[in-house]
């Protein structure tokens, strides 16, 4: 029931509702729950018609990089 | 679609798989580790990770599903709510077809003439309220901390709109007060848990802190095959280590505090008490009830639910497996008389539930 998924915002309409696109569908869901600025273009993780969280595009290049490097060290 | 398909890089995939043979076999004993979430049971399931993991390594699903924790007597009162005059019964679906006393549930309560509606989030039911002026439109408001604050926004959102049509029943409950209960019992053995990965968008890492302290591993983990696989990695590296905290794998979905707005917006709108779960009884501070301030929200104050009779179903086993100390295989009605299609208890209707997972992928 938790299901969530990262979505793109496409627009942000007026009372804080924003139209994200998740795989090729669009939804519509809103960022009462956001506490960061969000802005088109922007990943969100949204579950139940909200978007809960701002996926940082940094933290999680990060992290990918990281856990192949491990990989290749314990290779 | 990105931040998925990287996420299920087979190439990844198979030299993680490695990476944790190799840590499995360095610790030379048998590991247990149990998921706390839904999802992380269907993931497991659908992207067949048991089978790829080495001999020693045992999953096993704890209290994740939240309509499978629901208890039989909320069922029940569901149930008497949607057939009420004048009623439309809002729900997600998981909850649909979950049998309540003598096979009832809100499926058939809707066949039977009462107005239930399937919706995906808590606003679709203050939409509805503003459409039928006539009738009260009554939302289900079940799951973790993950959905609670979106039905506290709902709830803010209908107050501010003046709506006097809608009101939520809740069943919310909240995972850490689950988690010390299990870790209260002297016989669980369990190395490690997978944490789950939305819920801990919401309530962060230090939520969890009872675990490690109980000298067990804890990594929030996301729900993609190279997620999934990349915690229980990090949880092995913390058994051989002998060094437990609560780690992030998750770090796309979850930071280490939180979302404290969406947990001040749960909190202004509910109150914790505490609640009756199935398999684990009641638990203290684990409910999540309609503050007094919003108690023109609550349905259990508008309505008068009277005490149901309730009774779960005979043979089913769902309490033992949702503890954890039973798996599918060991209910007899398992695949018998019980399937997705005819279910007897809730862990084999929700996509989510233990027996669901095991039926589908076994
Ligand atoms: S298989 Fe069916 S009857 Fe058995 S525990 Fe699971 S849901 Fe209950």
């Amino acid at each position: 029931m938790c299901i969530a998924f990262p979505g793109k915002i496409i627009s942000i309409e007026d009372d804080r509702v924003a139209v994200i696109d998740i795989s090729g569908t669009r939804r519509e869901v809103y960022l009462d729950l956001i506490d960061e600025d969000v802005t088109v273009g922007d990943y969100v993780i949204s579950h139940a018609g909200y978007a809960l969280h701002k996926v940082d595009e940094e933290t999680a290049r990060e992290n990918l990089s990281y856990l192949k490097t491990i990989i290749e060290s314990e290779a | 679609m990105k931040y998925i398909d990287e996420y299920r890089d087979p190439a990844l995939v198979g030299k993680l798989r490695d990476a944790i043979d190799k840590r499995a076999r360095s610790i030379g004993r048998p590991l247990t580790m149990m998921e706390i979430c839904g999802s992380h049971t269907q993931a497991i399931g659908r992207f067949g990770i048991r089978e790829l993991l080495p001999e020693g390594i045992r999953l096993i699903s704890g209290p994740g599903c939240p309509v499978c924790v629901t208890p039989v007597q909320d069922v029940d009162r569901a149930v008497f709510l949607a057939g009420l005059d004048d009623v439309v019964f809002a729900t997600f679906g998981d909850m649909l077809r979950v049998p309540g006393t003598g096979g009832k549930s809100l499926q058939k309560a809707r066949a039977a003439g009462a107005d239930v509606r399937v919706v995906s989030s808590a606003m679709d039911a203050v939409t509805a309220a503003e459409k039928n002026g006539g009738k009260t439109v009554v939302m289900m408001g079940i799951g973790f901390e993950t959905t609670a604050p979106t039905v506290a926004s709902a709830v803010k959102r209908a107050a501010k709109k003046g709506l006097s049509n809608f009101c939520v029943f809740s069943v919310h409950k909240a995972v850490p007060p689950a988690i010390k209960t299990l870790l209260e019992d002297p016989a669980l053995n369990i190395d490690g848990f997978i944490c789950p990965g939305h819920v801990s968008t919401i309530i962060g890492a230090d939520a969890y802190s009872m675990i490690p302290r109980s000298g067990r591993a804890a990594v929030i983990t996301g729900f993609e095959p190279v997620d999934i696989l990349e915690g229980i990695l990090m949880i092995l590296t913390q058994v051989a280590e002998g060094k437990k905290e609560v780690a992030i794998q998750y770090a796309r979905g979850v930071s280490p505090s939180g979302n404290p707005l969406a947990r001040a917006l749960m909190e202004e709108v509910f109150v914790r008490e505490a609640s009756l779960w199935r398999g684990l009884g009641e638990i203290p501070e684990s409910g999540l009830r309609l503050r007094d301030e919003y108690s023109a929200f609550d349905a259990l104050k508008r309505f008068a639910v009277p005490v149901l009779r309730s009774a779960e179903a005979k043979g089913c086993e769902c309490g033992g497996i949702l503890k954890g100390t039973l798996s599918p295989f060991e209910c007899p009605l398992f695949a018998v008389a019980c399937t997705p299609h005819n279910p007897v208890g809730p862990c084999m209707v929700s996509s989510e539930g233990t027996c669901a997972a095991y039926y589908k992928y076994r």
